[in-house]
């Protein structure tokens, strides 16, 4: 329990000590990372999509 | 100055650029020949059996694209001093840093499973039962990576490295025909014309030639080596002589296969080489042989590559040059990820064929997002200062990783979906 609690305080910590990107948001940046979050949730969504339907066939 | 003094003078001059090279070498050559894993023997050698020689010229493109993308990790591991796990957690928060950490985690421990699958296969082709090679394997990482000292463990990979050129012999024992290989290879075509086949051994290439942990690993070998600026110069050139040789390798298999089992449907890189011993026993064991070691090769990177990033997200001691009792967690994290991912290939029924198909697409998922961090921290002039990215390296990077994202999503998507594309 105590292991527990040890790991989500190191999580918690690392958290806060990388809450605030220090790379400078420029527009560029902006747009690289919107992009990418429409990417991934895409594939995801594509992953989802294959896993239900392999399900069916199961 | 007389002759002979201009003569000793150069002499003296290059002789001092072999040694310096000599010392800095090693995480270029060690991450490219390490490419050509498990995975990657068997896309070759199914490229050489399915199309011969035709696709040389298109593995000779693939030398820019590998050291374009991993140069770039040599300047940010050189300047930063950080991982590209860490550079990531930084510069872009925690979201995208826990989203790159677990994806790798996922992706290394999937491409683990496969090295595992080809090495007990390399070894099974000369009797040796699967859970013996896998005891074998780990034994000999344990004796690798405890030994205390990074520069051991480079020599000791870089070794591995030299075994990986075991396809040369192998080449030049199956008598190719140089005139087949320049008419048919290095004239750009395509065989048959742009068939969804093609296509899809196209994108295996280049996947097997870009994967998301050599970005993690070449910077964080870098910074565990403790390559500074001024090396940088030195570190792009052992990249490139690494990218180089990775290839050749690559085009040596295809020739192997390519002129041997021209026209056989190939499955695997064990395939090939049982194919290849009915044909020629010694080119069919240096086969078996190159696979085993290309699949060790790519077990150490890979177990590695993880072990590092956790130690520089979490905080531990994480460098290869400190003992057991001084880094605990990086030498656990490293066996946890070894031994789990040898036991799989033991298990009766596993799903190997799956954990593939799942290594292809969660790949996909990882490296879009790593190059793209790539290439916006190699614009942080804050923190690159010269070593920021130019503008002609911003338009070749960029070309370069917009085609990988574009062919590496088309693989994924085919593997996830194989009629989609018929």
């Amino acid at each position: 329990m105590r292991t527990i609690n040890q790991f989500i305080n190191k999580i918690r910590e690392i958290n806060q000590r990388y809450a605030k990107p220090k790379v400078e948001m420029s527009r560029a940046v902006k747009f690289s990372l919107a992009v990418l979050r429409i990417y991934l949730f895409l594939l995801v969504v594509l992953m989802v999509y294959k896993f239900i339907t392999v399900m069916n066939v199961l | 100055m007389d002759f002979f003094s201009v003569l000793y003078y150069q002499f003296k001059k290059v002789w001092k650029a072999v040694r310096l090279y000599l010392v800095i070498a090693g995480p270029g050559l060690v991450v490219m020949i390490a490419d050509n894993d498990a995975g990657g023997i068997t896309t070759y050698a199914a490229t050489g059996a399915k199309y011969g020689y035709h696709l040389i010229w298109f593995l000779l493109l693939l030398i820019p694209v590998a050291y374009y993308v991993q140069e770039m990790t040599v300047r940010l591991g050189a300047v930063t001093k950080r991982g590209h796990a860490e550079a990531i957690f930084e510069s872009f928060g925690a979201f995208w840093g826990w989203f790159s950490l677990l994806d790798l985690m996922i992706v290394d421990w999937l491409t683990l499973v496969t090295e595992f699958v080809g090495m007990t296969a390399a070894l099974g082709i000369f009797g040796v039962p699967a859970w013996l090679t896998v005891i074998i394997v780990v034994l000999l990482m344990s004796i690798i990576v405890l030994n205390g000292r990074y520069w051991t463990w480079e020599k000791i990979a870089l070794g591995f490295c030299l075994l990986n050129l075991i396809y040369i012999p192998a080449a030049f024992m199956v008598n190719p025909s140089l005139s087949d290989i320049a008419g048919q290879g290095l004239i750009p075509n395509l065989p048959g014309g742009l068939t969804n086949e093609l296509f899809f051994l196209l994108m295996a290439n280049i996947g097997t030639t870009i994967a998301p942990w050599m970005l993690f690993f070449q910077q964080s070998s870098v910074v565990d080596k403790g390559l500074q600026e001024k090396d940088i110069k030195m570190g792009k050139l052992d990249t490139f002589i690494g990218s180089i040789i990775t290839v050749s390798i690559a085009i040596f298999i295809v020739i192997v296969t390519g002129t041997l089992l021209h026209g056989t449907p190939i499955d695997d890189a064990a395939t090939a080489a049982k194919l290849l011993m009915k044909t020629n026993h010694y080119v069919g064991a240096f086969m078996a042989i190159g696979l085993f070691d290309a699949g060790l090769l790519g077990a150490i990177c890979i177990s590695l590559a993880s072990s590092w990033a956790f130690g520089e997200i979490f905080g531990w001691a994480h460098s290869l040059n400190t003992k057991v009792k001084e880094a605990p967690w990086f030498y656990i994290s490293f066996f946890f990820t070894l031994a789990t991912a040898g036991v799989v290939p033991l298990i009766p029924g596993a799903p190997l064929v799956l954990i593939t198909l799942f290594v292809q697409v969660i790949a996909v998922t990882l490296l879009p997002a790593a190059l793209v961090f790539l290439i916006l921290l190699l614009n942080d002039k804050k923190t690159m200062g010269e070593y920021a990215n130019t503008r002609l390296q911003n338009i070749v990077s960029t070309i370069i990783v917009v085609s990988i994202i574009i062919l590496s999503t088309l693989y994924g998507v085919s593997a996830l979906f194989p009629n989609l594309f018929q």
